[in-house]
């Protein structure tokens, strides 16, 4: 159901890379799952309302208060992961050539 | 009596007596987990001396004369996916090997509002995707039960952990079966709350539409007692509730069950019928009324989990980039662009099971395919959700077996992905429709001394009535 050439594209969609002897048991184990989920067709739901969640809330919303001193220092925890931050941003490579 | 299996309630009675002080209390399970996890191996991180320094706080709570709530000093094992401020939270995955957590979770925060002791995190399937913990990127927790078997997954830690008594109760998640699973398969009682429930700050997004936290535990009280503590609306989760609390003064002989005929397929493991059968004459015989009823949409919903479930994975994962957090290759000499590090990290970083979930996803909410895949699964889902809703018009609670087979052998299963989903056929109705369900142990297999788990199903928000069918389950 799925060729060499869609698990190719699937993962460079995905942004990962897979190794040219991966591709085929990839594509295997993909179209059995795909295979599988391919009952669903036998149904007909075109008048169905489909479920997003399984709450019913919609838009949600905060107050838009000002950060405090401990969100300035988890802030600072979490630039701190980065690999590369400089003067409160994430570095990254350059992306324009 | 053990204090190693002694429920929490006892636990808390000889803290508040003096019989045993915090620091001995958790010492006890330091050396539980030193004895036996060599061999089940339920632990990813020991957080020992933290514990210890928790533990010292509230034997000087007990000294001062403060009462003390119920779960204080009492130790826990957390798994890996939630965060911890300032310990290691690594989702059992090589993506976050040395990642530590920057913030509390706020069932975190909730339970240390209460004094609970953590012990340390525990295995898991990378990421919670699996259901024997076998996908974990670090090694195999074995079942306690006998250890040439599995303990379930994706908590399979959480659950090895308290079985093996080496905390009094853990925290796990469940996506499609991941907290009940494991309790099943180790002989434990395992909580899927109703979703909205309890907050998911600080836990890591595997597919958010499904994903809830909750409680394993050896009894029903004591899960009842953590899921009264971490429950709660909470402004960092925004899909959190208001819990709207619904009463139950039914007791279990008072209450209608209903037995979905779907729940019993051809093909399953015959000891596991008989168990369960025998449990839903116990109860009939209490008094319950046994009602069959139909959940016709239950065929449908392992392939609406593999489309919806895949889809939210694959944004979910979008995270880990290699910029953030987590694996990079970015300092590294050969990284010259932007798009080989997001390739490089996330490759290196991430194991088959998750890479499979990810291209699945990828595949189903991609151009041409949306409608066909992601829409219709979502319609499905209604259906799904409409079962229920009928159901409990006439019914106050269901039963059915949590799984279709007792815990299976390492290797069973991991050459074929489709056979391991399979484990998760009657557990992922559940996460679909954000109805709360509770996993209890109800016998042992003559065929194999591994455990059979009850899984009780209750409407939205009536948790109460799970704990009171449970907690009389648990006298018959």
């Amino acid at each position: 159901m799925i060729d060499k050439d869609q698990v190719k594209n699937i993962a460079e969609l995905a942004r990962l890379k897979v190794k040219d002897e991966e591709v085929e048991k990839i594509a295997e184990d993909l179209s059995s799952i795909l295979d599988y989920v391919a009952e669903l067709n036998s149904l007909d739901v075109s008048s169905v309302e489909p479920t997003l969640h399984a709450t019913s809330a919609k838009n949600v919303f905060r107050s838009d208060d000002e950060p405090d001193e401990q969100d300035h220092e988890l802030a600072e925890k979490l630039l701190n992961l980065a690999p590369d931050n400089e003067d409160g941003y994430i570095k990254v490579k350059s992306i324009l050539k | 009596m053990d204090i190693l299996s002694a429920s929490i309630r006892d636990v808390h009675k000889k803290l508040i007596s003096k019989e045993i002080s915090a620091v001995e209390l958790s010492d006890v399970f330091m050396k539980s987990i030193e004895k036996k996890d060599g061999e089940v191996s339920a632990f990813v991180t020991h957080s020992f001396e933290e514990a210890k320094k928790q533990a010292e706080k509230i034997d000087e709570e007990l000294k001062n004369g403060s009462g003390i709530s119920m779960l204080s000093g009492i130790p826990a094992a957390i798994k890996d996916n939630i965060l911890i401020d300032g310990i290691k939270a690594t989702a059992s995955s090589k993506m976050l090997e040395s990642y530590i957590a920057p913030y509390d979770a706020t069932v975190i925060k909730k339970l240390k509002a209460e004094g609970a002791v953590f012990l340390g995190k525990t295995n898991m399937d990378e990421f919670a995707m699996g259901s024997s913990t076998e996908n974990s990127g670090f090694f195999k927790t074995k079942n306690p039960n006998d250890l040439e078997r599995v303990p379930g997954g994706s908590s399979g830690g959480s659950a090895a952990a308290v079985a093996a008594d080496e905390c009094v109760f853990a925290l796990g998640s469940d996506t499609g079966g991941s907290i009940r699973q494991p309790a099943s398969f180790c002989g434990v009682v395992g909580l899927k709350p109703t979703y909205g429930a309890v907050s998911r700050y600080g836990v890591m997004a595997m597919a958010s539409s499904l994903d809830q936290i909750g409680p394993l535990a050896k009894n029903v009280d004591d899960a009842r007692i953590v899921f009264e503590a971490t429950h709660g609306k909470d402004v960092k989760d925004a899909t959190s509730v208001l819990y709207p609390k619904k009463l139950q003064e039914k007791r279990l002989k008072d209450m209608t069950i209903g037995v979905p005929k779907e729940y019993f397929v051809d093909g399953m493991d015959k000891e596991t019928e008989n168990k369960v059968r025998v449990a839903i004459k116990k109860m009939e015989e209490a008094g319950a009324k046994i009602e069959e009823i139909s959940l016709p949409n239950t065929k449908h919903a392992l392939s609406v989990y593999y489309i919806i479930m895949p889809a939210e994975v694959s944004s979910n994962m979008a995270r880990y980039d290699g910029i953030k957090y987590g694996n990079s290759t970015m300092n590294r000499n050969h990284a010259n662009d932007l798009l080989s590090v997001y390739l490089d990290s996330r490759s290196e970083g991430l194991g088959k099971e998750v890479q499979r979930r990810m291209m699945l996803g990828t595949y189903v909410l991609s151009a041409g395919y949306y409608d066909a895949y992601y829409k219709k699964a979502q319609q499905v889902r209604t259906k799904i959700v409409e079962d229920f809703k009928n159901a409990f018009e006439k019914v106050d609670i269901i039963v059915t077996p949590t799984t279709p087979t007792p815990a299976f052998k390492f290797g069973e299963k991991t050459n074929d992905p489709l056979s391991m989903y399979l484990a998760d056929i009657f557990t992922v109705p559940i996460n679909l429709a954000g109805v709360p369900a509770m996993s209890i142990p109800c016998g042992i297999s003559e065929e194999n001394n591994m455990p059979v788990g009850l899984q009780m199903i209750a409407p939205w928000f009536y948790e109460e009535t799970l704990f009171k069918a449970g907690e009389d389950f648990e006298k018959l």
